[in-house]
C-alpha cells in the first residue's frame, strides 16, 4: 500500500509536469530513493506499471537510484556509514547520530518526446 | 527531451503537515503520533492515561484503523474527546487524514492530542502527520528483538513505552537487552516500562505527558525529534 500510494503521487507529478511541457509520452522517469524510507525498488516497479496505464507515462522505465544513508555523529563531528541498524560513531562510539542523507524520496528527472 | 523536477513525493503530505502544525501550535496543543504493532496495547494505554489525568489535562484522540469504530468507542468510554478514522486497507495516517478529523474536534478546549496510528511498525514512520512527538509502543509479547528488527520507528521516536509487563514472567521477553537495544539504536529518547493492567510505570508516563503539555502551553516549540 505504501508504495502504490509513493507512485501515485509520482505519476500525479510527472503527469502534470508532461503536460506543462507539452510531451506527450514519458519513456523515463528517474527516481531517487533514500535508504532510510526502506521502500522496496520491485514493489515501486510494480506499483508504476500498473498504475501508469492510460497515462503519458505507460510503457516508461523506471529507474531508480538508491541514496545510502550518511550520518554525522553529534558529539565529535564524525560522518560515517552505519553497518546494519545501529547509528553507533565508529570514532567515539556515541549513539545520537543526525541523519544527512538517505531521507531522498524525489523524482530527479523524466524523459519524453 | 529530459526535464529535471527534483520534487518530493512526500510534498503533499508534508505541506500538510506543517499546517497541522500551526494548527496545534495556535491552538497550543501537543500532538503525539502514537506507532505500534495492532494489539500492543495503544488503546489500553490511552485508557488508562485518561483515568490518571482526569482532571488535569483535556484529551483527545484521532484513532486511525483499517475498519471499525471499536477503539473509538473504548476511547470515548474513558471520557476523552475521540474521532475515528478509517483508512480502509491504507497501511498508514496521512497527514491530509488527520486533518480532516481535526475539523471535527474543538482544538482549543484541549491540551494534549494523541493521534493513534494504524498498527504497524513501518509505513507510519514515513508520513510526518504535524504532531511534536512520535511515541512507539511495543509490547513485551512482540518480543525483544523489535527495536532491532524495525529500527526506523525507535530512532525518531522521542519516547517509547514497553507495555504489558506485568505478563514478563510469562514470556521469553529479555527487558534488559531490548532496554540496552533502544538505548543502542536513540540513546537519547525516554522509555517508560509499564503495565495498563498493574498501573506500573504510568505515572512517570503521565508526568513526561504533563511535561510535554505544559512545554506546548508555554509556547516552547516543537520537540526535535529527527
Amino acid at each position: 500500500m505504501h508504495e502504490l500510494s509513493l507512485i501515485q503521487a509520482l505519476i500525479e507529478m510527472v503527469v502534470k509536469s508532461a503536460m506543462e511541457n507539452n510531451i506527450k509520452k514519458v519513456s523515463k522517469v528517474q527516481l531517487v530513493v533514500g535508504e532510510s524510507h526502506g521502500v522496496l525498488p520491485d514493489a515501486l516497479g510494480l506499483a508504476f506499471e500498473i498504475l501508469t496505464q492510460g497515462t503519458v507515462c505507460a510503457g516508461a522505465v523506471l529507474t531508480i537510484e538508491k541514496s545510502t544513508l550518511l550520518l554525522k555523529c553529534r558529539e565529535c563531528a564524525q560522518e560515517f556509514c552505519p553497518e546494519g541498524y545501529l547509528y553507533r560513531c565508529p570514532n567515539c562510539g556515541a549513539v545520537n547520530a543526525a541523519l544527512i542523507k538517505g531521507r531522498e524520496l524525489y523524482v530527479d528527472y523524466y524523459e519524453g518526446d | 527531451m529530459k526535464v529535471i523536477v527534483g520534487k518530493d513525493l512526500l510534498y503533499v503530505n508534508a505541506g500538510q503537515a506543517v499546517e497541522n502544525r500551526v494548527l496545534f501550535d495556535n491552538n497550543k496543543v501537543a500532538a503525539i503520533n502514537l506507532i505500534s504493532s495492532p494489539g500492543s496495547g495503544k488503546t489500553a494505554l490511552l485508557e488508562k492515561t485518561a483515568e490518571l489525568l482526569k482532571g488535569k489535562l483535556k484529551l483527545g484522540v484521532v484513532v486511525g484503523d483499517l475498519y471499525t469504530t471499536r477503539d473509538a468507542e473504548r476511547i470515548e468510554r474513558a471520557g476523552m474527546t475521540v474521532v475515528q478514522i478509517n483508512t480502509e486497507g491504507v497501511c498508514h495516517l496521512t497527514a491530509d487524514m488527520v486533518a480532516r478529523a481535526l475539523r471535527e474536534l474543538l482544538l482549543s478546549q484541549l491540551d494534549l492530542l494523541f493521534i493513534e496510528n494504524v498498527g504497524n511498525l513501518v509505513c507510519p514512520v514515513s508520513f510526518d502527520l504535524g504532531e511534536n512527538a512520535k511515541v512507539a509502543l511495543l509490547s513485551v509479547v512482540e518480543g525483544n528483538d523489535k527495536p532491532a528488527k524495525y529500527p526506523g520507528i525507535f530512532r525518531e521516536a522521542v519516547a517509547t513505552v514497553i507495555s504489558k509487563v506485568d505478563l514478563l514472567p510469562h514470556t521469553d521477553f529479555d527487558l534488559p537487552a531490548c532496554l540496552a537495544e533502544i538505548q543502542q539504536i536513540n540513546g537519547e529518547q525516554q522509555v517508560f516500562v509499564t503495565s495498563a493492567r498493574s498501573g506500573q510505570g504510568l505515572s512517570q508516563w503521565c508526568a513526561w505527558l504533563e511535561q510535554l503539555a505544559a512545554g506546548k502551553a508555554g509556547g516552547n516549540h516543537t520537540a526535535d525529534n529527527c
